[in-house]
């Protein structure tokens, strides 16, 4: 497996959607390789950072406006 | 209809405030991002996700489940956000050629002059291999760093956006975001991957630009 190759498998193989001999050969590149281990964890850096965005939400206001719609909706 | 949807759907339609107060309280903070992620400023995303629970309760009554009640709900919001984005960027005309973009199929992860080519020592290995991202030069919880992230998202293709939204910000698992986005799994994984491999290239670079890399 070249690098440029194992590249695009890495979202394959994070969600766990390779096939049994894919993965092998990826996890026996991955052993081999630093710059794939290092392209890797840039990788899971950047999902890590991106789960550590704050939730959102809509102003106390905004949604105590839209139950009173839902209740006057009813009326 | 589903099962858990039509015991929903009714509740609603009763005028259940319990369980329109749930649902609202699940959903708008995903629909808040990726509102977001469309529309130019918080005061728009806040009116795109009131705008969608005014139609998720117009819209009630004449529900047939033909989708799942998420899958509906997240239709409204994203036909809000398109066309206000839309109206507000002003990127109409260019709509077309991004669309072709995203479902183009070469979109390489990387680009291809980071590996050497046919010609070098080793085809296909890196040329010019990724930094180890250590902290604390590399701040990856900044507010900068953050800033990058959204922003990179924001420049992706839409559907890219709204699946690495749903995925990777609020954590969703596959299957719930092939609901929402009415997507298969398999073309759900290709969006991802695409927008994933893209906000690390986006990373990459700004760390680069901050003479962190060589």
């Amino acid at each position: 497996m070249a690098c440029q190759e194992l590249v695009e498998l890495v979202t394959e193989y994070l969600e766990g959607r390779l096939s049994p001999v894919d993965r092998e050969r990826f996890d026996a590149h991955i052993a081999g390789c630093d710059a794939c281990t290092a392209y890797l964890e840039q990788m899971r850096m950047t999902l890590d950072a991106l789960g550590r965005i704050p939730e959102e939400s809509i102003p106390v206001e905004a949604r105590e406006e839209l139950l009173i719609a839902f209740r006057e909706w009813r009326a | 209809m589903d099962r858990d949807d039509g015991e929903l759907v009714e509740a609603l339609r009763r005028g259940d405030e319990a369980a329109f107060t749930r649902l609202v309280d699940e959903y708008t903070p995903a629909l808040m991002r990726l509102a977001l992620a469309h529309v130019p400023s918080r005061a728009v995303a806040e009116e795109v996700v009131g705008d969608t629970w005014l139609g998720v309760i117009k819209g009630i009554g004449g529900f047939e489940g033909r989708s799942s009640l998420r899958t509906w709900i997240f239709q409204i919001l994203l036909n809000n956000a398109r066309t206000r984005g839309e109206r507000e960027k002003r990127v109409l005309p260019f709509a077309y050629f991004r669309r072709r973009a995203e479902e183009g199929s070469a979109e390489p992860a990387v680009d291809p002059d980071r590996f050497q080519g046919r010609r070098g020592e080793q085809p296909g290995a890196w040329a010019s291999p990724p930094a180890i991202w250590s902290e604390p030069e590399y701040q990856l919880d900044s507010a900068e760093t953050r800033d990058v992230l959204l922003k990179a998202i924001a420049a992706l293709p839409p559907r890219q956006r709204d699946v690495i939204t749903l995925r990777d910000i609020q954590g969703w698992p596959a299957a719930d975001v092939c609901n929402a986005l009415d997507l298969s799994e398999t073309n759900q994984r290709v969006l991802l991957h695409r927008a994933r491999s893209k906000v690390r290239a986006a990373l990459e670079k700004h760390f680069e630009a901050s003479g962190l890399e060589s």
